[in-house]
Parts: C-alpha cells; structure tokens; sequence
C-alpha cells in the first residue's frame, strides 16, 4: 500500500517534469511569459514530491518492510537505523531516485536566483534540467522500480509494480542487508559527494544550450556558471578523494586507486571538467576558444551521465551483459542524443561564436591553457579507450580482454607529467604575449632550485629514474607557484607600502580564484609525491607465521601477539582480530590490530587492515588467513606504502584551495574593505 | 544459510555481488582445479615456494570470475584455489611464462593484466592524441597568421613607463573587482 503511494507519486513527478519541458518549449516560442512561469513552477514542485517519494522509501526501508524488493536487497534487520537510511543510495533503483532528488534540489536552486538580466534563458535551463530528470525518473518509473513488490505466482516469486493476477504478497522473514563493503562510513559519504559533483555540472550545460538555442552566445552564460562549475569540480573531486580513501581502508589490496571502468566513469567528468575551469579563463580574458567550452561543457554532462551509468550496472563486463539490460541501450540513446543536438546546435551558431581576439603567441598564457586542454583530452581518450576496449574487442574478434592498471599508468604517466611541466610553466607567462626571453628569465632561479632539490632525493633517498623525474616536476611546480606568489606580494609590497602578510593576504583576497587555483596546484603536487611513492616505491610480503614469530619487511618487524574470534549478535557480524608488534629497525612502536568482519546476513567478509601511519610511509597490515582451530598460525599481507600520506594530506589543502576559489563574491567584500582601503590612501597619496 | 527463497528470480543490483549463478559456476571450477592440484602434487618435487613468490605471478594475472581483481587479492575461495594451482605448479618447476600461458588457454585472454594485442590497444589512442597535438598546432598556425600582418595593430599590454609585470599584476587584480 503504502510502496504503491510511493510509485504514485513517482509518477506523477515524472509526468510534471515532462509537462514542464513542453510548458517551457511552447511558452518560449509563442512568446507566453505565464506559460514559461507555469513551466517553472512544476520544476519547482518536483523537489517536494521527490523529496516525498524519497521519504516513503527510507520509510519501507527503515520499517523492514522486505515485500519490496528493494529493500529486501539493500537492508537486513541486523542493520543500525542510519545504514537503512544510506541503503538508499545502495542499490541501483535507490541511487537512480537519489541522482533524480540531488538533481531536482540544483534545478531549484538555480530558479531561484534574480532572472530578470537573463530572462531568455529561463525556459531552457528548465528545458535542460527537465528533460534529464524525465529521464531518470523515467528509468525508475519504467525499468528500476525501487518500490516493486515480491509476488508469489505459479512461476515462483517475481517483482512486479502492480498485484498480477492468481498472486499473494510474499513477505521474506529478513532482507539480505547491505554489502558489508558499503556500510563503510567513506562509502557512506562517498555516493553523494560523486553524485553532487554529477549533477551540478548539468548546471552549467543547461546555460550553455541554453545560450546555444537563444543564440544570445556572448560570455554572459560562462560569467552565470562558473561558479557552478567550481563548486561541481569541488564535489567531484572530493567524492573521488573520498573513494580513494575508502578503497584503501577497505578492500585490502594495499592501494588507493585500481584503474577500475567504475572509478575511471567518475575521473572523466573531472578531466574534462578542469580543462574547461581552465579554458574557460581564456574566454573570460581573451574572447577566444567559445565553441571549444561549449564542447567541453558538453563533454562534461554526457560523461556525467556515462558515469552515473557506468558507477551502477556494471554492464560494460560484457557485450551480452550490455544487450541484456534495459537500461543500457536507453542510456546510450539519451548520451547520443544529447550529444548530437548540442552538437548541431554549436555548428549551427558557429559564426557568433567566433574569437574576438587572435593569438599572438605560442609561450602565451592562453597557448599554454590551450596544451593543458590538450593533455586532459588525451588522458580522457586514454580512459576512454581503456574502458571500452574490452567491449571492442569482444565484438569484433570475440576475444574477451582485460585492460589493466598496466596500460593506464604506461599510457597516461608522460601525459601527468607533460601536464606537471606546463603546471611549472603557465604561470609565470602572460597573457597575449611571452617570450622565450622573458619566461626563461622567470624559471631559471625555480629551475635551479629544483635541480638542487633532485640531485638531494638522489643522494639520500631514491635513484629511481622515473620517481627522480616526478619529484623534478613537484619541485619545479612547487618553487615557481610559490615564487609567483611571492613575487605578487613583493610586488604590491614596494608598490602600496603594505607589509608582506597584508600583501599575500590582498592577492588572494583580490584575486581570489587565480591564487585558489595556485593553492589548488601546490596540494596537487603534494598528493602527486603521495602516488609516486605508493607507485614507485611500494614494496609487500605475505607469509604465515605462528605465535611470536615475526615477519620482515623493509626496516619494518611485525611479530604475531594473538588472535580472538567473536560474535557480535545483534550486529550480526563476527569478528576475527589479530594483534601484531610493530617494530622499525628494532625499535618497538606499538600494536595494530588487522582483522576480518564477516556479516552473516549477506555472507560477505571485509578485511579491514591494521594501518600505522605518518608521513615516511604507511605500515599496512592485513589478516589473510588463519587456522581456525588454534591460534597458533596466521598468514599476513604487508604492505610498507611510502609516501602515500602526501596524498591525503594534500587532498586536504586541496579543498581548502577550491573553497578560496569558489567562495561567493559577496563574503569577500566583506574581508575586502580594509583593502579599499589602502587603494584610496595610495590613489590619495598620487 | 537463510535460503528464503529462490533469489535466482531476482536480479542483483550490486555489482560488487558475486550472483548465485556465478557461485555456481565457481564451484564448478573449483572442481576442476582441484583435479589439476592433485595432478600436480602428485608430480610435485623441490621446496614449496613462499607466498611471494606466488603473488608474483598471481598480481599478473585477472580473476578469471569476478570484475576487474587481480588475483593476488581476490578474497573468493575459487582465487584462493587458483593461488595454490600457482604454488604447486611452481614447486613443480614451471616457469612464470609457462603458468601464465596455461592460465590464458584455460580461461581466455582476459585473465592477462593487458590485451594480448598489445598494438591496438596502444595505437588509437596515441594516434587519436596526435591528431589532437596536429589539429592544435594549426589552429596556432592559423590564429597567428593575422597577428603577423597586423603586427603593428596589436596593443602592448603594459606601459612602458612602469614595470611591465607590476603594471600586469595591477592591471589583473583591477579587472577583478
């Protein structure tokens, strides 16, 4: 009863959402304010009734209510009240309804801000923002039901939507609970984050096509979703950190990163996602490049929907698989057919998009944007071509294949490091105009700088060539973006009088997104020496051990202490702990406890690794395996990481740098005024 | 075991779940590779190799069974089994070339970190990023040609009263207000 309200009322938004895309179309044609108004208005009535739905399926979820097959899939009694509620986003039907709800919640959002300078565009962010979320509430209306109920027929026991007929309701006594690999708190976090980032970069496409149709192709719509876009990458960015963590900490294979079609589907969006924050400077600057962020924005939203795709059904295992499910051939319909009429829409006002102004050099600073546009397309085809490989080569040769880490480290590594160099470079060059001459005479101290640091690492700590090159390239980007700053600061030191805090202090604030976007180079290099150390430098052993015996790795001794075994009945989990010493060179730095959960209900174990962390390396510790009789064997993994802490610590300064970029103007002001200040003293004091 | 029901009926949404069908098929292996093992080991000669010696080779190699894992860390009893086939045919002296290639014939080329054809999968898309690197540079080309004609039109950026990168500098942080 209650799952078929739900599915009322899921269908009635989806029959809102359609009304609003052709309320918004006819009103814009014949020119009917009141139309366009209407068309508004229902998008804006889809927040609530998701919001609705949403709250009848955490409803059932929490009230075990396992007649629907939903919940019997993603819930289980033994589950905590919170776990029940995140189970929304833990299976395909949940997570479709969730992207429909996130999405709805920015079409909102964005209707509410003041239109009166933008007003055509209107109807046709409603028409972007409606179509998609027809779309996926469509799906979920028509091929994931997330509130189909289990019927006993003559069959056996089926899904369906509605009662069929010669069927009783079949209630199973408990639901088959969450996998247990998803009831991690970063897997918790990490879906709405990824999810968040995905649909506020619809927002910006939607002012792009919006400004495709209008033809009204003038830099207005870059200057209205910029700060969309920054905030979308922020989330991106911060939903994959969050899955690297959660890779690390809970599938135990001792890396952070497994070059998997799942995590690639949500690393496309971000690549060409930050070539377009970074092309589209060029077009706020110079005028140039507007149909290439056009195609760019619309990259982004298609991958998003490939991704959001790809992250849930997992159909690219197989040709078979793909042809099998329902959903994959419609969302491919929808990706093409986005994609061709934004397309044509870009040839269409090819001319109105011409540059206002031409390049006039090759060491420019738009050039240089223009090759780092280059490198993230070719790490994108790169990621895209390793993806679809597989799928490729099934269908021509019928040869099922792999495509691995192996070929994404080789293929993408001289395009990090292509893009590492330029990081080193842009930003001492200027725009319209640099030459050799005047670059070479800003990176020649930085240069020398890093040669010193490089020839240091090859004394004391590596002669790894490729890590030498790596740590090369941070140091370079490292000394020029801090050399650039405080060449800035001194600047304005001599030139208003300030002090050198005040100085550093009024260049980010003034110029908030160029010096954000440096803080966000800086603690890029500092998770780029965190992968090149877990990738150069990594180094594991596994062996079986018995009480107070000990294995070695590195400088590292891990002696095996003990191990217990319990349940814990009402979690439903049972619980193997072993405890280990640590010692480094001899020296005793205390215990870790490895173990392996293993839930009884969906009959899953999760190995949960003994960490030692600090900013040389990670001690990684996992439990393999033991003899269940006795205690006295257990067999070890251990994994010595080096470096790999850079990585999140610099993910930390990472988000500190988007927000510097992407808070709102208005807060700025604000700390602002004491800046004025000093601008009227000194344009008093000429 | 909480066999409710048959939940062949359903479909799995969770791709990190191995279906029943999959299980099943898995101890279908197992069966099978557990004859292999018992083929070897009764040939088996020399020390035991360690387990570094095994995930040497396994970390090479795909689980035949579930998505992208390699098989030094796939925590399924099927992975498990395939890990001693690893040992054992190692302590029966064969070669890591040798194991490999009989992994391939028995379970297809998927099973290997990299596509056989090695070329394909490295040719397109470095000749996709070429083309880029091509299209890129005479676009330069072609952006710059103007600028060369109309040498004399192009404004200086800065004024050569002051220095040019504090008059930028300035310049920039004006334009941001």
């Amino acid at each position: 009863m209650i799952a078929n309200f739900g599915f009322g009322v899921l269908f009635i938004t989806f029959l809102v959402t359609v009304y609003s895309v052709f309320a918004a179309i006819y009103g814009d044609r014949k020119q009917i304010p009141a139309m366009v108004e209407s068309a508004r208005r229902a998008m804006l009535l889809t927040w609530p009734l998701l919001t609705l739905t949403a709250g009848v399926l955490i409803y059932l979820l929490v009230n075990n209510h396992y007649e629907v097959q939903f919940v019997y899939e993603v819930t289980s009694r033994s589950m905590p009240t919170y776990l029940k509620v995140t189970a929304w986003w833990g299976g395909q039907a949940g997570s479709l309804l969730f992207w429909s709800w996130l999405m709805s919640a920015f079409a909102s959002l964005v209707t509410l801000r003041k239109w009166d300078r933008d007003r055509e565009f209107l109807p046709w962010v409603i028409v972007v923002a409606c179509v998609t979320m027809a779309f996926f509430i469509g799906m979920n209306v028509f091929f994931e039901n997330p509130f189909a109920q289990l019927y006993q027929t003559t069959a056996g026991i089926e899904p369906h939507t509605f009662h069929p007929a010669n069927s009783i309701l079949f209630t199973p006594q408990d639901g088959r609970g969450l996998n247990p690999l998803l009831r991690h708190p970063g897997m918790i976090i990490h879906p709405p984050m990824l999810y968040l980032g995905f649909v506020s970069f619809v927002i910006p496409y939607a002012f792009a096509f919006a400004a495709l149709i209008t033809g009204r192709t003038d830099d207005r719509w870059i200057r209205l979703t910029r700060r969309w876009a920054l905030w979308a990458w922020l989330f991106l960015s911060f939903g994959l950190v969050l899955g690297s963590r959660w890779a690390y900490d809970v599938l135990g294979w001792g890396g952070f990163w497994g070059w998997d079609p799942v995590e690639i589907a949500a690393f496309m969006p971000w690549l060409t996602g930050t070539a377009f924050l970074h092309s589209v400077m060029i077009q706020e600057k110079r005028g140039m490049l507007k149909h290439w962020n056009m195609l760019l924005v619309i990259l982004t939203y298609d991958l998003v929907i490939f991704g959001t795709f790809l992250t849930r059904s997992g159909v690219l295992s197989s040709v078979h698989a793909f042809a099998q499910s329902a959903i994959g051939p419609l969302f491919f319909g929808f990706i093409g057919l986005t994609l061709i009429t934004s397309v044509a829409l870009i040839i269409y006002r090819w001319n109105s998009l011409k540059s206002e102004t031409v390049m006039t050099s090759m060491l420019s600073r738009e050039a240089l944007f223009l090759l780092n546009n280059l490198l993230f397309m070719s790490i994108l085809v790169v990621c895209f071509w390793g993806v679809i490989f597989p799928l490729i080569s099934e269908l021509f040769t019928g040869q099922k294949v792999t495509v691995g880490p192996p070929f994404y480290e080789r293929a993408t590594a001289p395009l990090f490091a292509a893009l590492m160099l330029l990081m080193g470079i842009a930003p001492l060059s200027a725009w319209g105009h640099s030459t050799v001459k005047t670059l070479g005479r800003a990176i020649w101290k930085p240069t020398i700088g890093a040669v010193a640091i490089t020839a240091l690492l090859f004394v004391t700590y590596t002669h790894h060539i490729g890590a030498l090159i790596g740590f090369f390239l941070i140091a370079l980007v490292i000394l020029v973006t801090i050399y650039e700053y405080l060449r800035g600061a001194y600047a304005r030191q001599k030139g208003q009088g300030e002090n050198i805090f005040t100085a550093l202090w009024t260049l980010t604030g003034r110029n908030r997104r160029r010096y954000g976007g440096y803080i966000i180079h800086l603690s890029m290099m500092l998770m780029a020496i965190g992968i090149i150390g877990i990738e150069s430098f990594q180094v594991e052993t596994q062996g079986r051990i018995g009480v107070g015996e000990s294995l070695k790795l590195s400088n590292y001794t891990v002696t095996y202490r003990e191990l217990a075994s319990w349940d814990d009945q009402p979690k439903g989990v049972n619980y193997t702990r072993a405890v280990v010493d640590i010692y480094r060179n001899g020296i005793y730095l205390g215990q870790l406890h490895p173990r392996r959960d293993y839930y009884y209900d969906s009959q899953q174990a999760m190995t949960i690794p003994g960490e030692r962390a600090t900013l040389r390396d990670d001690l990684y510790v996992l439990l393999i395996d033991w003899e269940p009789a006795s205690t006295t064997g257990a067999t070890f993994k251990i994994f010595v990481n080096p470096l790999i802490n850079w990585l999140w610590l610099g993910s930390f300064i990472f988000l500190a740098g988007i927000i510097i970029a992407a808070w709102p103007e208005k807060e700025m002001e604000r700390v602002a005024v004491p800046v004025r200040r000093t601008i009227q003293q000194t344009s008093a004091a000429d | 075991m909480k066999a409710i029901y048959n939940s062949q009926s359903l479909r799995i949404t969770d791709h990190y779940e191995v279906s029943l069908r999959n299980k099943l098929f898995l101890a279908t292996l197992f069966a099978l590779s557990l004859g292999f093992i018992a083929n070897f080991t009764a040939s088996a000669q020399g020390p035991t190799p360690t387990d570094d010696e095994v995930n040497r080779i396994a970390k090479q190699l795909y689980c035949p069974v579930c998505e992208s894992t390699p098989l030094d860390v796939c925590p399924t009893e099927a992975c498990r089994q395939w890990r001693d086939l690893i040992r054992t045919m190692l302590s029966d002296g064969k070669s890591e070339a040798e194991i490999k290639q009989y992994f391939v014939e028995q379970y297809g080329a998927r099973v290997l970190a990299e596509p056989p054809n090695r070329l394909v999968a490295y040719l397109v898309p470095a000749v996709a990023i070429l083309l880029g690197a091509l299209l890129l540079f005479r676009g330069f080309r072609m952006w710059m040609k103007p600028s060369i004609t109309e040498a004399g039109a192009v404004k200086p950026d800065a004024k050569p009263s002051q220095d040019p990168y504090v008059a930028r500098l300035e310049e920039e942080l004006k334009k941001r207000k």
